[in-house]
């Protein structure tokens, strides 16, 4: 926790990407979270994700509701907009915003408490509405801001800081956002960048609802002997299943991957996501074999990561089913929305 | 209450009320015998008291044929339709004295003929249709048809106009043009062999129809907003708004498809409830989109919290609430004007809210465009406060003009090249002294991003929980507030402005405050009248209150709101303003005010002096 900002002077050796930026530009203001928060951690991956995709800041939409992961938004890409809205109503402004301007790329950045307590109704329904964003669950089991409750995804059995046993059943994110058809779903760990990086990439980049939860441990609240969401026990217990490597178009697949051990799947805008398999027997293409493998692994306290399932054949993306206009709604000149003086002369034969 | 001014003459002035049962497609009826007169010239309201019910509970419809032209509802029946056996006795009860009562005689019920001072008309409609049709549903429907025949004979309403209107509903229709013209004549061809026709009220041609249109408010509104050019309303069904956006839709499929993509400029998004209906405003609001929510009172109560968000972030935001009779589900399907106090100062810590008041579907039009341009300009959420009466009922307006030299105002937005000229962006700094700071939209340039927040922030944009930054913008949001009325309509005075009596309402109280106006000036009673429009308070509120001695608050609530709301944000003494309040669900007549002024005046005569 750091008082102090940052100058945004850039020493000349570090590397650009493609506009000549470089990472400190994809930065945000100090993080006011807790020294060691998991949170950090993913603000920086996404720095890292937008930085590596090449993006124009201004290009990229930030969203959040209210709690310690929803603050996060304001840590990363200053020359992005962002809008921190009421707790657990992200997704209805993300809608709205995504709706009036189609082609801008949103991220919404939620927790456990803003997504799966007070927002699960928006959260179900915009995965059901299957806009086109990435939606990020920073999952760390506890409420920070009001001191240590659990939240609704507290395993059975976890121990809060001053002793208390949950006894509710979790709510698991991704066996919801599989459930109800979700055509991206991920889960990662904010201690493994490596794994994250990737899955953020190819959110941002797929044609509809991507869902990333992410393991991300309260120092300060969750962190302790007998909590499941301890860095301790999620790097013992995570488990990855499928990784993915994004390849950004135009760019040529330069690993060579064991075949059948990898399977590409392109995604709209001419960008890839390679998954490597690393247990065998997993097929992320199909929905209900990965639900029934998550469901499994869960049982026996194991979190499974990666690129859990994928779509990208799916059509129902919200503006497709919509006909929208290709260009964004905002950018309509009036005189082609209003339909004139001669129009409305002609309508009112109707009503007499 | 034509009665009052010309009993003798009823020609174009009476009243007819038609009792059903819902889900029989009596309202086809019904509106075809409105609009038949309506199209002979002559002025008519039609009010619909419908329940809250897919099919088998009462519904009632009344007709007044007004060619005065009044637009509220009578407090009299002339002539009852009876076709609800259920309601039947209290429908008979309902009638004036002299009135007529027609009524399905194929099954008798002289049992409750029990008014001598009625005429009753028997008509055999259930035999006369069993006997030419088959089927039960073809029957019943075909059985309203047959009524609006009896009625067309009886009132001497032209059934060239009435085959006319079958034409064009039915025109690539043959079969059911054929059945229902038959249905028509078998209840016209029984009256006019059978009965004496026409009656002392009846329908005679006049011109006094021209260049108006029958339309409901929520009908309007959502025409409105397609000519403001709002191209994304989000909304979670409600009654009586529901309409509003059904309405947006079909227009927007009627002129926002082009024609050879398919494409649609607009959205509709069908949210899970009203909290993310108005989230999805504000968010498109906040992206430069023309955004809009239609929805009624518990739907407000359940925005509150992001309509605060919208109010202290200062996102633009158009709120259509149609109101129904509260507290709680309430009577959904009746009207009210009880939100007036919930919008003005909707969600917690100090919020106020602009308010537009439209008093028919006509200003429903021009204040859904109007809202647009205001909500844009004071980045802040505008309701516009219509009800069931003027959303759900079809009333007569003159036609809908549009300016097609209108602009919108889409208020202090930053293009990129103004931005590119400034040196630092600050979001809620008052850079013009008008309290109103300059915004920019997401996907333009990085040097306008701004962080969008509920939290405390300082007129930079940043976050802060210092007392003295906080305060410069709550106190900025004010200034906004109290500098509103400049970009709001004006209030209607109606007379002189120097009588001692004073009348002040709002919205659909104005047809009957109008016909009320006209009846006390037949016993030498003038007052004068303020229509109040907008809400924050135009300065001429204060300077009517200021001249008038006796003030009559008339307003459709129990708890007199628009009159605590002008107790509060005015220097009114509160000795003058006497309340006339109607809560029954029903829209607001003539008569209670017309009664209540008198009763007032009479009982103390000192009222009517002028202040000095």
């Amino acid at each position: 926790m750091s008082y102090i900002n940052k100058p945004k002077v850039a020493h000349p050796s570090l590397p650009t990407n493609s506009l000549g930026l470089t990472r400190r530009q994809y930065e945000g203001s100090m993080s006011t979270l807790c020294a060691g928060c998991g949170h950090d951690s993913v603000t920086a991956a996404i720095v890292e994700a937008c930085w590596g995709l090449s993006m124009q800041p201004e290009q990229l939409v930030k969203l959040s509701g209210i709690g310690c992961s929803s603050k996060t938004t304001a840590y990363f890409v200053s020359g992005a907009h962002g809008f921190n809205s009421v707790h657990g109503r992200m997704p209805s402004i993300a809608s709205g915003a995504n709706a009036a301007n189609r082609g801008l790329t949103y991220v919404g950045v939620s927790g456990d408490g803003d997504s799966l307590s007070i927002g699960i109704g928006q959260l179900v329904h915009v995965i059901r509405r299957n806009l086109n964003m990435l939606y990020l669950i920073e999952n760390n089991g506890v409420y920070g801001l009001t001191k240590g409750q659990f939240s609704a995804s507290a395993d059975i059995g976890t121990k809060a800081k001053r002793g208390e046993t949950n006894s509710s059943p979790p709510i698991d994110p991704v066996l919801l956002a599989l459930t109800l058809g979700a055509t991206f779903v991920a889960r990662s760990f904010s201690g493994d960048k490596a794994q994250l990086v990737p899955l953020i990439q190819a959110g941002m980049r797929h044609n509809g609802f991507a869902l990333i939860d992410v393991l991300s441990p309260c120092v300060t609240f969750n962190d302790h002997e007998g909590s499941t969401k301890s860095y301790g026990f999620t790097r013992e217990h995570y488990h990855a299943a499928v990784e993915a490597d994004f390849v950004p178009r135009a760019e040529e697949i330069a690993v060579d991957y064991p075949a059948g051990e990898s399977i590409p799947v392109s995604l709209h805008d001419g960008s890839r996501v390679v998954l490597r398999k690393l247990d065998p027997s997993y097929d992320p293409t199909d929905r209900s074999a990965a639900y029934n493998y998550i469901e499994n692994k869960l049982k026996q306290n194991e979190y499974v990561t990666g690129l859990i399932h994928i779509d990208e054949a799916d059509n129902t993306e919200f503006h497709n089913l919509n006909h929208t206009a290709k260009v964004p709604l905002n950018s309509i000149p009036f005189e082609k929305l209003s339909p004139g003086s001669a129009a409305l002369d002609k309508l009112m034969g109707r009503y007499r | 209450m034509p009665s009052l001014i010309a009993e003798a003459n009823r020609v174009n002035d009476f009243v007819v009320k038609f009792a059903n049962v819902n889900g029989t497609g009596s309202a086809s009826a019904n509106s075809l015998i409105m609009k038949a007169i309506f199209r002979m010239g002559v002025p008519v309201t039609g009010k619909n008291y419908f329940p809250s019910n897919i099919q088998g509970l009462p519904t009632w419809y009344e007709i007044r044929v007004t060619r005065d032209g009044y637009a509220a509802r009578a407090s009299h029946v002339d002539i009852m339709v009876a076709m609800n056996a259920e309601t039947y006795s209290k429908d008979v009860r309902e009638l004036r004295s002299g009135g007529y009562l027609i009524y399905d005689s194929t099954w008798p019920r002289s049992a409750l003929l029990q008014r001598g001072d009625i005429t009753v008309i028997p008509v055999p409609l259930a035999k006369l249709v069993n006997e030419n049709f088959d089927g039960v549903r073809n029957r019943i429907l075909l059985k309203n048809i047959a009524y609006a025949g009896v009625l067309a004979a009886l009132l001497d309403v032209d059934l060239d106009v009435i085959s006319g209107l079958l034409s064009e509903s039915y025109g690539k229709k043959p079969k059911l043009l054929d059945s229902n013209t038959r249905a028509l004549r078998l209840g016209y061809d029984y009256v006019k062999e059978q009965l004496t026709s026409p009656l002392p009220l009846r329908v005679e041609h006049m011109e006094k129809t021209r260049g108006h249109i029958m339309m409901d408010g929520n009908t309007a509104a959502g025409l409105g907003c397609v000519y403001a050019g709002a191209t994304v309303g989000a909304w979670y069904p409600i009654t009586p708004s529901t309409s509003l956006m059904d309405a947006f839709k079909g227009f927007c499929e009627r002129y926002r498809v082009d024609p050879e993509t398919g494409e649609r400029n607009f959205a509709i998004l069908q949210a899970e409830d009203e909290l993310a209906a108005v989230g999805m405003v504000l968010g498109a609001s906040w992206n430069g989109a023309r955004a809009f929510t239609p929805t009624s009172g518990p739907g407000i109560s359940l925005m509150n919290e992001f309509i605060g968000l919208a109010y202290y972030a200062e996102v633009p935001c158009v709120i259509f609430d149609v109101q129904r009779v509260g507290p709680s589900t309430g009577m959904p399907t009746r009207t009210q004007q009880g939100d007036i106090m919930i919008c003005a100062y909707a969600s917690h810590g100090d919020t106020r809210h602009v308010l537009l008041f439209p008093a028919n579907p006509e200003e429903c039009f021009y204040m859904a465009a109007q809202a647009f341009d205001i909500a844009e300009r004071l980045q802040t959420p505008v309701f516009v406060l219509s009800d069931l009466d003027i959303g759900m009922n079809d009333w007569m307006c003159p036609d809908l003009k549009w300016d097609d030299a209108y602009k919108p105002d889409r208020g202090k937005v930053l293009s990129k090249q103004d931005l590119d000229g400034m040196e630092k962006f600050y979001r809620y700094l008052d850079r013009d002294d008008d309290a109103i700071p300059y915004r920019t939209l997401p996907g333009m340039s990085a040097k306008g991003a701004y962080f969008t927040r509920g939290s405390g922030h300082n007129q930079y944009g940043g976050y802060t929980e210092d007392s003295a930054e906080y305060q410069v913008v709550l106190d900025r949001l004010k200034r906004k507030f109290a500098n509103a009325p400049k970009y709001l309509p004006k209030p209607v005075l109606i007379g002189k402005g120097n009588n001692a009596v004073g009348i002040v309402s709002i919205g659909s109280c104005d047809g009957a405050i109008r016909e009320a106006l006209d009846v006390l000036r037949l016993s030498k009673i003038e007052v004068d009248y303020l229509r109040v429009k907008a809400f924050p308070f135009n300065i001429d509120v204060e300077a009517f209150l200021k001249a008038h001695s006796t003030i009559f608050v008339v307003e459709q609530n129990r708890d007199a709101q628009l009159k605590s709301l002008l107790t509060l944000e005015t220097a009114v003494e509160k000795s003058k303003l006497f309340s006339i309040l109607s809560y029954s669900g029903l829209p607001i007549s003539a008569q209670p005010i017309v009664d209540e002024i008198r009763a007032k005046l009479a009982e103390a005569p000192r009222l009517t002096a002028v202040p000095r």
